[in-house]
Formats: C-alpha cells, sequence, structure tokens
C-alpha cells in the first residue's frame, strides 16, 4: 500500500465534519415508508366507511379501547424515560423503564386480542364479513404485527439488560429502537381517531 | 489519455490475491457485503433480464407483426405482454437503476461502504428471489405439468380481474408476491442510499458539494419510499383479498375497481420518475465530462430535482382520465402533470447551456447521451399530448400510449443506462470497452428504436388499442405493426452487439487507467477496479468538482462556486 | 397524405406531416404507406360534434409540441455542430461557466406560460363535454361490458340487444346518452370517431354522450384489457336515419318469433335448444330461455355479426360457433355444448330464424 493522501487536506480552516447517526436516519426513512404503508390502508378504510352491504357497522360493535390506548401512550413516556436512565448511564433505571414499557405493550397487545375475541365470537365480525371488517381487520391488525415487531425488540433488549449486556455505548441503538417504539404509537393515535373516533 | 498530475490516492497494489478457485470465486460473490459486488450483481441480473424481457418483446412483435396472426395464442399473448412489463420495470428498471447507485454513490462520496452492507446484501437477494420467484410461476401456477401458466393480468393488474373468481389458479399470486418481495428489497436498498448520502460523506462534502449524480439518488431514494411503499400496501391487500377472503378490491360486495387504479398509480407515477431520474442523474456526470465544462446551473438542477420528486406525487390520475372522475378530478390532473415540464426543461435547457461553449467529444457514452437529449424531449413532449385530457380520452390505452412510454423508457432510460455503461465500465473493470463496437451498437439501436417505436406512435393515432393479440385486417394497422416489427430485429443486433462488447472487453479492453476520460469527481481518484475499500485515505473534498481542483490548481472551481 | 381516409378539413393534414416525422428518419415513407391505409378506428376522422372537439385541441396541442421541438431540438443541433471538438482542438480547455441566474429564470417563466395557455385550453374542452346537462330529448341506452361482449338495454323502449349498438342520427336536443357499467371487470367503450370512450366499471355507472350527425356504421371496440378474448371485444355503433331506426326498434319490441309450424327443422331446433343448457345462459324473450350470462338471442338473426363483431353472422360461421365457441374466439366464456351434427343443423336452423 502506497500512498498519502489523495486530494490535498486543508489543516484547520473548517469546522469539524460531523454528520447524523446513520442508525436514526435509516429509521426515520425507514418510518417514512412504513407511513406511507399506513396512510394507504387508512384511506381504504376512510374510504369504505359506510359502504359495506351487511352489517355489523362499526358503531353496532366497536367499543372505545380506552385502556389500551392508555397504556401504549404511557409506554411512549416510559421508553423515553428509559433512554434518559441510558443516557445517565444509570442502568438500573434504565432496566426498569424498559420493563415498564414492555408491559405497558403488552397490555395494549392483550386488550387487542381480547377485542378482536369479543368481535369474531360474540359478533360474527370476520375479514370477510363485509367491507368494515375487512379494512377494520386489516388496519388494527397492521399496527398490532407492528406493536408486536416493537415488543420482540425491546424484550431482547430488555434480556441483554438484564443479563449486562446493555451499556452506555449502546445509547445510539437504543434512541433508535425507541424513535420506532414512538413511531408505532403515533400511528396507534392516527388509528385510533380514524376507527374508533371518526368512523363510529 | 490522462495526463493529469498523478492521482496520488491510487493505490497500486492490487486489490484482493485471494484463492481463486471457482468455488472460492463463487462462495465470495454469494456472500459479499461490498457495495461495488452488490451493484455488479445488480448490474449483471437485470442485464440476464433485459434479455428475457427484450425476448418476450421480440415474440409480442412478431404476433403483432401482421393481422390475425397465430404465432402464439391469446392467453400466450396475454402472458407474454404481462410478464414483460413487469420483468422490465421491476426486474431490469428497478435492479439496474439500483446497481449503478450501489457502485457509485459510496465511491462518489468518498466513502468506504454503504452505511448498512449487510442490508444492502439482503436487499439484493430478496429482489432476485422475487424475479425467480416471478418465473417460477411458469411451472408452479397451476401445477407442474400445467406449463405456460404465468401471470397474464396486465403489468398494472386492475382489479377485480385479478379477483380469484376471474384470475382462478396461482398466477397472479406469483406476480402479487414477486413484487411485494421485490419491494421489499427496493426500499432496502433506497433506505441505505439515503443514509449513506447523509451520513457517510468525506470531509468537506457538504451537500452543495455533491456530485448531482448523488443528490438524484437522494431524491430517488426518498420517493422510492413514498411510491414503493403504496404498491406493497396495495399488493398486501390484493394478498388478503386472494387467501383470506377480504373484500378490498371485490366489486360484489361493494368494493370499488376504482380504489386499485388510485393505488397502483400512487405508486405508478413517481415509480416512472424513480426510473427516469437516475438516467436525468447519468446525464448529469457525462455531458459535462465530454463538453469539457462545468455543469450549468448546478443549483436549479438541484431544485428542479426535488421539485419533479414533489410534483410527481400530485399527477397520478391522468392515467385514469377515462375512468369518469369529473370535470375537476380531470382538470386538476392536467395542471399537476403539465406542471412538471417545468422543472424537466429546466434540466434539458442547463444541459444544452452546459454544451454551449464546450469542446464537445463524441465518444460513445456521448453518442448515447445525445440521442438521450432528443428522443427524451420528443418523448416529455408525448407525454405532455397525453397530458390533455380531452386527447387522452382519445388516446388512452392505444399504441401511442405504448410509443410514449417506451420513447421515455427505452430512448431515455435505456440509451443514458447505455451511456453509463460505456463511461463507468472502466472504473468497474478496469479496461476500456471497444469504441469501434460501441458505435456499431449505438447505430444499430438507434436505428432499431425508431424504426420500432416512431412509428408506434401512427397506429395509436389509428386507434389500435394496446394489450390486444391480435387485430382485424381491415383496420389499416398492418404495415406500420410490420415496420415496428422489423425495428425489433435491429434492436435485438444492438443488444447482442452490447453484450459482445462487454464480454469481449473484460478479456482484451485497453487498460483503462485509473482516469480515462480526464472527469473530475472522486470515483476517478482511485484505482479501476478501486480496491475494496475504495480510498486507501478518505479525501477531503473543497468544491463540486474535487479532481479539476487538483489538476487546476492555479484556477480550483471553489473560487467560483456559491 | 393523410392519415384518414374520411378527413373533413385539408389544412391540418400538412401541419401533422411534419410533427410525424420529426425524429423519424423515415417519416415520409410513413405518411406515404399510411395514405393507402384505411383506417375505421382513426382519431383524425371526427364524425361527431364532440369528437370534432377534441380533434381540434388536439391538432392545438400537436402544432405548440411541434413548435417546441423544434426550438428545443434546433438549438441542439446547433450546438453539436457548433461546439463539436474539431482536429487541432483537442488541447482547449473552454471557458467555465457555472450559471446565470437570469438565463435560469427565463427558461423557467417561458414553459410556465406555455403550460397555463394549454391548460386554459384543456380546460375548455373538458368542461365543454364534462359538465353539460342531459338535454329532455335525449335516448337512453344502458351499455354493460361483460367478458367479451356488449349488452345493451333500451330502458324507455323496453329492448334488450347485444353486440350491435342502433341509435338515430341525433343533434344537439337529440343525444344519444349512454350508461355504461360492468357485469364483471372493468373495460372500456372505444369509438374513436364518436368521441366515445368511457371506461366500463363494475360496480359504478359512468355516463357518456353521443351526437352523430350522420348515418353510418362506426368501429371501436373494447380498449381496457379484460381477460383473454379482450382483443375481440369489437364495437359497432348503427348510425340510422330517424326512419330507419323507428323500424329498427318495432321489430326488436315484438317478442320471438314463435310460429315455426312451416318451417320443421327450426320447430325442432327450438326443442333441442330449450331442453339443452343454452337456457341457463341466453334468454329469448316469449319462451323459458332467461339466462342473463350470455348475449340475448331474441333477434339473433337481425344482426350482422356474431360473437362481438367476431366473424359475420351466416349460417355456417353460427354452426361452427355452437359446435365449438373455442374455434373462432379462443378463450371466449362460452362452452362447447358437443353437440350431434343434427342438432347442430336444427339449432342453427331456429336460431337463424330470429329475425
Ligand atoms: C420513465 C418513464 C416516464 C416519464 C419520464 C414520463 C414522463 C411523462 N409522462 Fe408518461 N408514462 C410512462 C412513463 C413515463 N412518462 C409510462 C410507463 C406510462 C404508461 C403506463 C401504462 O399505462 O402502462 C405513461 C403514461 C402517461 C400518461 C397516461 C396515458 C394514458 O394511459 O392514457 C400520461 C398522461 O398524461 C403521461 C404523461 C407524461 C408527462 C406529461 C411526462 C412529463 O414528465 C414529460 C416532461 C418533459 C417534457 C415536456 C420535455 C422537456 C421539456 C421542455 C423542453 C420544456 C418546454 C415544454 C413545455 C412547456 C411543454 N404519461
Ligand atoms: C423497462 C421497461 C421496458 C423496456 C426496456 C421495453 C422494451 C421493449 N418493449 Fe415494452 N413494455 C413495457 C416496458 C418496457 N418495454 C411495459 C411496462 C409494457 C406494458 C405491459 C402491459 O401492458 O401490461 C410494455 C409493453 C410493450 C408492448 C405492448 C404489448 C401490448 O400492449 O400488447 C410492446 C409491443 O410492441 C412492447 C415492445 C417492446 C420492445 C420491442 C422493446 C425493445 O426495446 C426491447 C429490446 C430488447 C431486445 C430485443 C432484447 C435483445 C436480446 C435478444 C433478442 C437476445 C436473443 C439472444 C439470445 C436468447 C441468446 N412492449
Ligand atoms: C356457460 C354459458 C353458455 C351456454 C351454456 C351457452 N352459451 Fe352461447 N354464449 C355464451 C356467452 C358468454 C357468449 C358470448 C361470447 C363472446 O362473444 O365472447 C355466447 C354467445 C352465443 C352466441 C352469439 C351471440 C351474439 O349475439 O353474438 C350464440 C348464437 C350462442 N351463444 C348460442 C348458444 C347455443 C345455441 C347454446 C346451446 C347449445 C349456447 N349458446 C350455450 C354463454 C353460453
Ligand atoms: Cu373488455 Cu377489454
Ligand atoms: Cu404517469
Amino acid at each position: 500500500m502506497s500512498s498519502a493522501s489523495t486530494l490535498p487536506m486543508q489543516p484547520g480552516a473548517q469546522a469539524p465534519w460531523t454528520q447524523p447517526y446513520r442508525g436514526t436516519v435509516g429509521m426515520a426513512c425507514l418510518i417514512i415508508a412504513e407511513s406511507a404503508i399506513f396512510i394507504i390502508f387508512i384511506v381504504a378504510y376512510i374510504f369504505y366507511l359506510g359502504k359495506s352491504l351487511t352489517g355489523p357497522t362499526p358503531d353496532q360493535v366497536l367499543e372505545v379501547p380506552i385502556f389500551g390506548t392508555i397504556c401504549l401512550l404511557s409506554s411512549s413516556i416510559t421508553v423515553h424515560l428509559a433512554v434518559g436512565g441510558l443516557r445517565k448511564v444509570n442502568l438500573r433505571a434504565f432496566t426498569f423503564w424498559l420493563a415498564g414499557t414492555v408491559i405497558l405493550g403488552t397490555i395494549f397487545l392483550l386488550s387487542t386480542a381480547q377485542e378482536w375475541y369479543r368481535l369474531i365470537y360474540e359478533r360474527g365480525l370476520t375479514l370477510q364479513t363485509n367491507l368494515f371488517g375487512t379494512t377494520y381487520y386489516s388496519l388494527v391488525g397492521l399496527h398490532a404485527s407492528h406493536v408486536i415487531v416493537g415488543l420482540i425488540m425491546l424484550s431482547l433488549t430488555l434480556l441483554f439488560a438484564l443479563f449486562g449486556r446493555v451499556n452506555e455505548h449502546h445509547i445510539e441503538k437504543f434512541d433508535t429502537l425507541s424513535l420506532y417504539w414512538h413511531f408505532v404509537d403515533g400511528v396507534w393515535v392516527v388509528v385510533f381517531t380514524v376507527v374508533y373516533l371518526v368512523g363510529r | 489519455m490522462s495526463t493529469i498530475p498523478a492521482i496520488k490516492g491510487v493505490d497500486e497494489t492490487q486489490a484482493t490475491q485471494r484463492a481463486r478457485t471457482p468455488g472460492g470465486v463463487i462462495h465470495e460473490w454469494l456472500t459479499t457485503v461490498d457495495h461495488k459486488k452488490i451493484g455488479i450483481l445488480y448490474i449483471t441480473y437485470a442485464l440476464i433480464f433485459l434479455v428475457i424481457g427484450g425476448v418476450e418483446a421480440t415474440m409480442i412483435r412478431i404476433q403483432l407483426a401482421v393481422p390475425d396472426n397465430h404465432f402464439v395464442s391469446p392467453q400466450v399473448y396475454n402472458r407474454l405482454f404481462t410478464m414483460h412489463g413487469t420483468t422490465m420495470i421491476f426486474f431490469v428498471a428497478m435492479p439496474i437503476v439500483f446497481g449503478f447507485g450501489n457502485y457509485l454513490v459510496p465511491i462518489m462520496i468518498g466513502a468506504r461502504d454503504m452505511a448498512f452492507p449487510r442490508l444492502n446484501a439482503f436487499s439484493f437477494w430478496i429482489s432476485a428471489f422475487a424475479g425467480v420467484l416471478l418465473y417460477f410461476s411458469y411451472l408452479g401456477a397451476s401445477g407442474l405439468y400445467a406449463a405456460g401458466s404465468a401471470p397474464d393480468v396486465g403489468w398494472f393488474a386492475y382489479a377485480p380481474l385479478t379477483a380469484k373468481v376471474f384470475s382462478p389458479g396461482h398466477s397472479t399470486d406469483y406476480w402479487t408476491l414477486a413484487i411485494l418481495l421485490s419491494g421489499v428489497g427496493s426500499i432496502g436498498t433506497a433506505l441505505n442510499i439515503v443514509t449513506t448520502t447523509l451520513c457517510m460523506r468525506c470531509p468537506g462534502m457538504k451537500l452543495s458539494r455533491m456530485p448531482l449524480l448523488v443528490w438524484i439518488y437522494l431524491v430517488m431514494g426518498g420517493l422510492v419510499f413514498v411510491t414503493i411503499s403504496p404498491l406493497t400496501a396495495a399488493q398486501i391487500m390484493l394478498t388478503l383479498d386472494r387467501y383470506l377472503g377480504s373484500h378490498f378490491f371485490d366489486t360484489q360486495a361493494g368494493g370499488s375497481a376504482l380504489l386499485w387504479m388510485h393505488f397502483f398509480w400512487i405508486f405508478g407515477h413517481p415509480e416512472v420518475y424513480v426510473l427516469v431520474l437516475p438516467a436525468f442523474a447519468f446525464m448529469n456526470e457525462i455531458v459535462p465530462v465530454f463538453s469539457r465544462k462545468a455543469i450549468f446551473g448546478y443549483p436549479a438542477m438541484v431544485a428542479a430535482s426535488v421539485c419533479i420528486g414533489f410534483i410527481s406525487l400530485s399527477v397520478w390520475a391522468h392515467h385514469m382520465f377515462t375512468v369518469g372522475m369529473g370535470a375537476a378530478g380531470n382538470t386538476f390532473f392536467v395542471f399537476a402533470t403539465m406542471v412538471i415540464s417545468v422543472p424537466t426543461g429546466i434540466k434539458i435547457f442547463n444541459w444544452l447551456a452546459t454544451m454551449w461553449g464546450g469542446r464537445l467529444i463524441f465518444a460513445t457514452p456521448m453518442l448515447f447521451s445525445i440521442a438521450f437529449l432528443f428522443q427524451f424531449l420528443i418523448a416529455g413532449l408525448t407525454g405532455i399530448i397525453l397530458a390533455v385530457a380531452p386527447f387522452d380520452w382519445q388516446l388512452h390505452n392505444t399504441y401511442f400510449v405504448v410509443a410514449h412510454f417506451h420513447y421515455v423508457i427505452v430512448g431515455g432510460i435505456l440509451f443514458a443506462l447505455f451511456a453509463a455503461f460505456y463511461y463507468w465500465y472502466p472504473k468497474i473493470v478496469g479496461r476500456m470497452m471497444s469504441e469501434k463496437i460501441g458505435k456499431w451498437h449505438f447505430w444499430l439501436f438507434v436505428i432499431g428504436f425508431h424504426l420500432t417505436f416512431d412509428f408506434m406512435h401512427i397506429p395509436g393515432l389509428l386507434g389500435m388499442p394496446r394489450q390486444i393479440y391480435t387485430y382485424e385486417a381491415d383496420r389499416g394497422w398492418g404495415t406500420l405493426n410490420l415496420i415496428v416489427t422489423i425495428g425489433v430485429l435491429f434492436q435485438a443486433a444492438g443488444v447482442l452487439v452490447f453484450v459482445y462488447n462487454l464480454v469481449r472487453s473484460y478479456y482484451v479492453g485497453k487498460m483503462a487507467g485509473p482516469d480515462p476520460w480526464d472527469a473530475w469527481t472522486l470515483e476517478w481518484s482511485t484505482s479501476s477496479p478501486p480496491p475494496d475499500y475504495n480510498f486507501a485515505v478518505l479525501p477531503t473534498v473543497k468544491s463540486r468538482r474535487p479532481l479539476w481542483d487538483l489538476k487546476h490548481p492555479e484556477d480550483p472551481d471553489s473560487d467560483y462556486e456559491l | 397524405m393523410s392519415l384518414c381516409s374520411k378527413r373533413q378539413s385539408a389544412g391540418w393534414g400538412k401541419s401533422l406531416a411534419p410533427w410525424m416525422s420529426r425524429g423519424a428518419a423515415c417519416g415520409a415513407l410513413a405518411l406515404s404507406l399510411e395514405a393507402r391505409a384505411d383506417s375505421p378506428m382513426t382519431l383524425f376522422s371526427p364524425a361527431d360534434p364532440q369528437a370534432q372537439s377534441i380533434y381540434g385541441i388536439s391538432l392545438f396541442v400537436l402544432y405548440i409540441t411541434l413548435g417546441i421541438f423544434i426550438v428545443v431540438a434546433g438549438l441542439l443541433t446547433f450546438v453539436l455542430i457548433r461546439y463539436r471538438q474539431r482536429p487541432g482542438d483537442e488541447n482547449r480547455e473552454p471557458a467555465q461557466i457555472y450559471g446565470s441566474n437570469q438565463i435560469e429564470l427565463s427558461w423557467t417563466v417561458i414553459p410556465i406560460l406555455i403550460v397555463v395557455t394549454l391548460f386554459l385550453t384543456t380546460t375548455r374542452v373538458i368542461l365543454g363535454t364534462e359538465a353539460i346537462a342531459k338535454p329532455k330529448g335525449a335516448l337512453e341506452v344502458t351499455v354493460v361490458g361483460h367478458q367479451f361482449w356488449w349488452e345493451y338495454h333500451y330502458p324507455k323502449l323496453g329492448i334488450v340487444t347485444a353486440n350491435e349498438l342502433h341509435v338515430p342520427v341525433s343533434d344537439e336536443e337529440h343525444p344519444t346518452y349512454l350508461e355504461v357499467t360492468s357485469a364483471d371487470v372493468t373495460h372500456s367503450f372505444f369509438v374513436p370517431r364518436l368521441a366515445g370512450r368511457m371506461d366500463v366499471i363494475p360496480n359504478r355507472v359512468n355516463e357518456a354522450w353521443i351526437d352523430p350527425p350522420t348515418p353510418g356504421l362506426y368501429l371501436g371496440q373494447c380498449a381496457q384489457y379484460c381477460g383473454t378474448q379482450h382483443a375481440r371485444m369489437l364495437l359497432r355503433v348503427y348510425v340510422q336515419p330517424q326512419a330507419d331506426f323507428d323500424a329498427w326498434v318495432k321489430a326488436q319490441q315484438q317478442p320471438a318469433r314463435q310460429d315455426f309450424s312451416s318451417d320443421r327443422t327450426a320447430a325442432e331446433g327450438e326443442q333441442v335448444f330449450m331442453h339443452n343448457a343454452c337456457i341457463n345462459c341466453h334468454a329469448i324473450a316469449g319462451t323459458v330461455a332467461t339466462g342473463r350470462f350470455g348475449p340475448d338471442l331474441t333477434h339473433l338473426a337481425s344482426r350482422d355479426t356474431i360473437a362481438s363483431g367476431a366473424v359475420p353472422n351466416t349460417p355456417g360461421n353460427l354452426r361452427q360457433w355452437i359446435d365449438d365457441p373455442n374455434s373462432l374466439k379462443p378463450g371466449c366464456l362460452m362452452p362447447s355444448m358437443h353437440l350431434n351434427a343434427h342438432d347442430l343443423d336444427t339449432i342453427t336452423a331456429y336460431l337463424s330464424q330470429l329475425r
């Protein structure tokens, strides 16, 4: 290997060369792409509101999942606190808030599961019943699948944390993960508004 | 050719001296995460599919050469154009522009690799798998022995033709899944390109100093997120319809056929700009070098690219002027569509201004670029013609539309890609492609292209619809179609000459050296082919043309740029 | 030198010629070939006012794009010739110019002006066709697209027929209104010379109108890919003088012919038809045949073609069609009934009597 620098270096003169962390940028890109997917499903939901040929209709069967929603939204706060804990190298706080996030997320998922159970077995609404069923399950299901992915990653992190494998060098990575989780929460706000407030 | 002061960053020791057993080589390519190798994989893969898609096009043309032809059955014909369109868009055009992006973007911004090398490899392999899956449908869609059961719903696959009732069997499922998976790959690669450009630039390379190619890839990457994703969503819905019995596009259950059209074209229109932007990107690099002048109006070029990106999101329903949108909808989309000609025009005029007062060197890359300029101009103007909604009521789904988009895609994008091949081949392989064979390639393809696609406009004006496997003799379309078909023979000859040139030059081409074209961007500052790590020492740049500064220390660009 | 045989004004032909030959090395050849071609579906022979107005704006936009092409391509050619590298020139380094805001502005503003002009003209035509109230005297026809054939209802006249649309010569006060919809997938009703193009979409009714002033047969075809036989889903529009149209209406309103006492074969054919699966898919008014999946056959023999224009309606073709529809229209949705020769003959005789 020969060679000095290709192009003449300009000593001094320039401000330090900093660029954003790639994990954050990558996650931002992913979030843009995912948002586009959600938008299409939401558009389909709104487009088909009231167009079902047969019942049941949303106002007959939907109940507003207030408890689950509160849990999911508070999990955004806990994950934020977990990031703060890690940043301050307070690993106990980190683990505590992370565990809180996982529990809250799981509760949300369970509440969705319970709602689906009720709709399917008590109200007889399935994906095939009518346009409402089609759009409702796919939209809420798409969101739930994102919650599941997020929960898996959070739980893995939690496991690592419990085994003491997480340290302050992981802050940027965990920050990226928390970004995803905030996104999942944000989407829920929109889904919630569309499905349970506007659509009923 | 290169008489520039030695570029010191060139690493003279030849790259990898690893075990060169065949197995070793294969293993190396299968497991590589190097952006250059993945780029080459993408490009090779796309070239293979170009020939496959081209053979399908040839069969289409043979069938249409004369009225009432019986070369293929209607069923086979419908599969042919569906596979041709799908292959060309998703498995030729997309991978080839991603291939060049993969190869060039990191080197041009002075980085050693992409931001996420493993994601990069994953994206390639999943796209590759998708292509294989699509073609496996020939065997698998109605059982192994019912060969010839590829998808036959057209590349835009309007619902409810894709519903289980109208498209039994699994051919449409293969189509859906193949596109879904290739979409995942595209999003992955786009994510990589955007992140790489935003986070991995070498010191000094501010956004305002990035080569225009990189800028355009940045815009294109952004566009991919918001275009491929809707397609992915629509494909998920279609899959749910076909497998789980949901009713997104089921008109019997009150579903809407229009919804699919909207979703598809929300993808489909920006998608064509995803494809054409890289063609612009190649022009931005090639035209200045062979005019021996800096690009004219760099900030305007950047602004125009960004504008095109945004405007292209609002024009999709110009593919739907005939669905009965009503006057308000139609006028809106007429306007949005026409507006896009303004930033596009800015680009054309800036290239013109770049050439103005230059010293034009007609090497093969430049020849293809010049043809691009003329052909893209015509193609854009036929686009404007189609954008006039009342005229489009007559022209929609006729061969005029087919002529329009092949003019853009073949006359524009494919020509730009050929230019890019001749221009960067020396960098990628280390040897020059033959200029003489290159000129043969050029003239054969130009003649073939014009014979085929100029004459294709006329049957369109005479009312010939597309996607028909045959036509009546009394319609007066016969002679024209014959000419169109003859053109394909020249195109095929051109492509064969091109492939021959690619292969031949690999073995016997003239050694290229690091900078055969006396160019100005960073990729020419490292050896050809570049070592695994691209740059022994990361470069530092002070202007948009770092190599110009190096070659003209007395008069560096940095003194002039804004 | 013309693109169409029936063109009305002579002026546009001249202007179209250079437009078409632009970029084409052999434009002239194309035109001379075209002179001989008879193209019943050409866009350049408008036969009703609406088609006429579209044709007008078509020429307008062709002129404008031609103008742009000449200017830009001319500049390009000039640059190529003027600034090409000449021998002895190899080491000249041209002056480096980085841009100019004034110039940049001028080639932004001029295209904007052109775009605005084009847009306003287009809008006028759009409003002139799409935002017009339906006149009282309009004849109403419901058009239903089926996979590979067309069904026509005249709700006010009580007529159901297939594949061949009859309308009277009409004017602005008495146009024909088409309500188009589909029974299965998306099709498109496309009769270029009558400016008739409207997509035929299931679960949705679109409206279009035509008012052709001259009688004649106008051809078209389905213009949205709809499956295997999309290519042979042809359209025939018969524009008739009012008297002829009234006569046609009268004939169509009659029930199917019932009395075959003089024609033994046909009478037998009727029996065979009524005892076969034919009646599940076809309707013949006044009989037990009430199927809706295939075309109405009540007045089959009054039609010039069968199977949506695929073949002329001759006894030979009819017999072959009933024997094996796929031999005439591969991929069509009528199955072969595997009838024996005798049954085929009798059914053919029967159907041939249904005037
Ligand atoms: C890469 C591909 C590509 C590109 C770049 C374009 C560019 C454009 N396209 Fe095209 N198009 C396709 C690919 C592409 N298209 C495809 C694949 C289809 C068919 C899909 C299918 O149905 O299967 C299609 C179909 C299509 C339709 C639908 C036709 C129909 O189905 O009925 C329309 C209608 O408006 C249209 C318009 C345009 C316009 C206005 C542009 C503009 O971007 C062009 C802008 C450029 C210029 C205008 C030239 C340069 C400008 C100047 C010199 C400035 C001065 C000019 C003016 C002021 C006018 N295109
Ligand atoms: C990237 C996009 C792309 C490209 C490059 C092309 C390239 C070509 N296309 Fe096509 N085309 C589409 C995208 C593209 N197309 C799309 C999206 C559709 C719409 C599909 C639909 O409606 O659903 C379409 C539809 C389409 C039709 C309309 C079919 C119909 O509606 O019925 C036709 C008809 O002529 C056609 C022709 C051609 C021809 C002649 C070429 C030529 O330029 C091809 C040139 C290449 C070759 C000729 C290959 C050369 C190599 C060989 C022949 C080598 C043989 C040697 C060996 C095997 C050793 N294309
Ligand atoms: C499964 C349904 C089905 C059955 C059974 C069937 N047909 Fe048909 N028939 C069709 C369809 C669909 C078409 C339209 C085909 C096309 O044009 O693509 C058609 C078209 C025709 C036509 C041409 C009509 C026209 O206006 O062009 C005739 C004649 C005809 N059928 C006669 C018969 C006879 C006789 C039988 C019984 C021996 C029969 N059909 C049984 C579905 C059926
Ligand atoms: Cu009906 Cu095409
Ligand atoms: Cu478009």
